[in-house]
């Protein structure tokens, strides 16, 4: 371990306290505390194991969950589609086989695994966490160093419990100020995305700083953090803070007794140093954030609930103005066009970004005593077991369901389409996920992402609306 | 893994940015247990009409193109998720080089692990190598990695860079997972000294 007396960030912090060796053109071999393992990017890391007769190296430090194949509706009678159902077996053989916890279609602890691993305290300031899933960028939130990786690396995780990693640069992005009413966290994210663009990132670690951050509960900090992929960074981080300590204390997986005193002794070192470099700076003012709505096919395509459409005529480069073109034909839209005449078939809440219980309360507060406008068909899908269990607990479903909401069973669902869950040819979608990627909700489907209240105000009306005017 | 030193092929130009993962493999493919067998599902999107049959418009379904191992695009190839299966697809089709002027990060890490070598130029080189790719099956390219260059068909030569250890490996065909487990003994002393360190971790 190193300990340089040089300021460092806190993306330094992480690192340095986790590289086991350094060659010297600096590739280097870094531990890795937490492995979140599910069913889409695991079964051939597992296959490659037993074909080369290797064990899982630290199955306590693996959680394996099913998320994105499974279905919302009733899963109590099995799993209709034979794929997804293999899929599904699959990982909850090779979880035996290996010995590694599993939590099932069946389980109260399963859901989104961005979102499992924070409520069951799995995930922890200070620790490196990997997931065959780039929006494992999630949990940086907390403070941890998270990315996700691909298959193969996966395979690399369960047999070393390292990573073989060259460090990327620090980025900071302090976005001060105090946010308006009707502006949340996904406004803040899509509106650092569309600053910075979707490969601004690359190459970088982002950590966001500033009060915007610090007032955001840790719900909103994960859907920050959760999205950081989108602008292409490796991952995000907030340092953890007396939110964070008390969102963890008391969850399953979270230390306790005199262990927790001795991490919390850790994690109050986990901030950026006075004068510790930063390779690139992005500050941005909360106070002028306006609701945001993407009008394209890529998560930098966002404009303001009160701005209108891209001309293509007004792109800086021949590429650019082909892109949007390309963008608006997809989109079936017109440059020009004011965001708030857009209308809507579809409405999506819910997936790892905006999934968990403030969302759903945030939604419940909107739409209670109102009704989904009869042209709109709208879905809510909890991010957990718990998250549904916690909000039947307070009575939302029953205002979901009453305004004409459907309720669904915990999953990724809709965000990106493996299961059932999707939309037809030409379906225009508010989602509050996080892509809205050609075909990412469906074949020729047309996402537009934007925050839950945003969402909800738009299941309402049928098209767009203001929210900082809506009541 | 397949070593990766050099390759003479056709090079096919997709001139769009943000080419993401979803395009290059959509997610129905996701569902297989194999690693096997997605070529058939690259680009499928932009690849097939909707009744099933190729769109003919779309570049690896001309003639010229249907059999080009190499793969010049717009910038932030790759963007999106960490699907492995994008480059699987792009491997199973026969593309074992893509070109651009920036890849999103996992992509690019994936690329190595299953013998696909990512080139990143600059946007003055992309556009004269997609010029060059735009020619068709008449105008093959070579990628050399030792010599870390592409030579296009008028005997145009573009040198680009490349991560000296990721190079190794890709030209030696090394299994990443056999290199680290002949570090056992530093993960040991790691995991030692972390117990006592930060045993709640």
């Amino acid at each position: 371990m190193v300990h340089a007396a040089a300021p460092r960030t806190l993306y330094d912090k992480i690192w340095d306290d986790h590289v086991v060796d350094t060659q010297p053109d600096g590739t280097c071999l870094l531990y890795i505390d937490r492995h979140l393992v599910h069913e889409v990017t695991s079964p051939q890391a597992f296959e490659g194991l037993r074909m080369a007769k290797r064990k899982v190296r630290a199955p306590e430090k693996t959680l394996a969950v099913v998320d994105h194949n499974v279905p919302t509706t009733d899963r109590s009678k099995g799993i209709d589609d034979p794929e997804s159902r293999t899929q599904v077996e699959t990982l909850a053989e090779n979880a035996r086989e290996f010995g590694i916890e599993y939590y099932n279609e069946l389980d109260k602890r399963q859901g989104v695994v961005h979102i499992v691993g924070p409520e069951q305290g799995f995930t922890l300031p200070g620790t490196t966490i990997v997931c065959g899933d780039s929006h494992t960028s999630t949990h940086g939130a907390f403070g941890a160093l998270a990315h996700g990786i691909g298959t193969s690396e996966v395979e690399h995780v369960l047999a070393t419990q390292t990573l073989i990693q060259k460090k990327a640069k620090n980025m900071r992005i302090t976005v001060d100020g105090t946010l308006p009413a009707g502006v949340t966290a996904k406004d803040i994210i899509l509106s650092i995305i569309g600053e910075i663009g979707t490969s601004g990132g690359t190459g970088y670690v982002m950590e966001y700083a500033g009060e915007a951050i610090r007032a955001l509960s840790m719900e909103g900090r994960m859907t920050i953090c959760n999205m950081s992929i989108e602008g292409g960074a490796r991952a995000g981080l907030v340092a953890p803070d007396q939110k964070t300590f008390d969102y963890l204390k008391g969850r399953p997986k979270a230390p306790k007794g005199m262990a927790w005193d001795m991490a919390m002794k850790y994690w109050e070192t986990l901030v950026t140093d006075a004068g510790a470099h930063f390779d690139r700076e992005v500050k941005l003012d909360a106070a002028n954030l306006p609701p945001i709505v993407t009008w394209g096919t890529s998560p930098e395509d966002v404009v303001s609930i009160s701005g209108t459409v891209p001309m293509p005529s007004a792109a800086p480069s021949e590429q650019k103005k082909a892109a949007i073109q390309r963008a608006l034909d997809y989109m079936g839209l017109k440059g020009g066009e004011k965001i708030t005449d857009i209308k809507l078939d579809r409405v999506f809440i819910g997936s790892c970004t905006n999934g968990r219980i403030e969302d759903l309360r945030a939604v419940a507060k909107a739409v209670e005593g109102k009704k989904v406008a009869s042209t709109v068909s709208a879905m809510i899908v909890p991010g957990s077991g718990l998250v549904k269990q916690q909000a039947e607990e307070e009575g939302l479903d029953k205002i979901f369901k009453s305004a004409g909401f459907d309720w669904r069973e915990p999953g990724c669902s809709m965000c990106l389409a493996m299961n059932a869950d999707k939309l037809a040819p030409g379906e225009r979608c508010a989602s509050t996920s996080n892509r809205n990627f050609e075909g990412r909700q469906g074949f020729k489907g047309r996402t537009h992402l934007v925050s839950p209240v945003m969402a909800a105000a738009a299941a309402i009306e049928g098209h767009f609306v203001d929210v900082r005017k809506w009541a | 893994m397949q070593a990766f030193k050099t390759l003479t092929g056709v090079a096919a130009p997709l001139d769009i940015m943000n080419v993401d993962t979803d395009m290059i493999i959509p997610k129905q493919y996701l569902k297989t247990i194999k690693r096997t067998g997605l070529g058939t599902g690259l680009f499928s999107e932009m690849r097939y009409k909707e009744d099933g049959s190729d769109n003919p418009d779309f570049v690896l379904n001309k003639p010229a193109y249907r059999k080009a191992e190499i793969l010049v695009a717009g910038d932030n190839f790759g963007c999106g998720s960490s699907r492995e299966h994008a480059p699987w697809a792009l491997l199973d089709f026969g593309i074992r080089c893509v070109i651009s002027t920036s890849f999103a990060d996992i992509f690019y890490n994936n690329c190595f692990k299953n013998g696909i070598l990512p080139i990143t130029v600059s946007q003055a080189d992309l556009d004269k190598l997609m010029d060059d790719a735009r020619r068709g099956a008449n105008a093959t390219m070579t990628i050399d990695l030792p010599a870390q260059e592409i030579r296009g068909p008028d005997g145009g030569v573009v040198k680009f860079e490349i991560d000296p250890f990721r190079k190794h490996c890709l030209i030696n065909g090394l299994d990443d997972i056999g290199l680290t487990m002949e570090k056992a003994n530093a993960i040991a002393d790691f995991e030692k000294q972390n117990a006592n360190a930060r045993p709640w971790a």
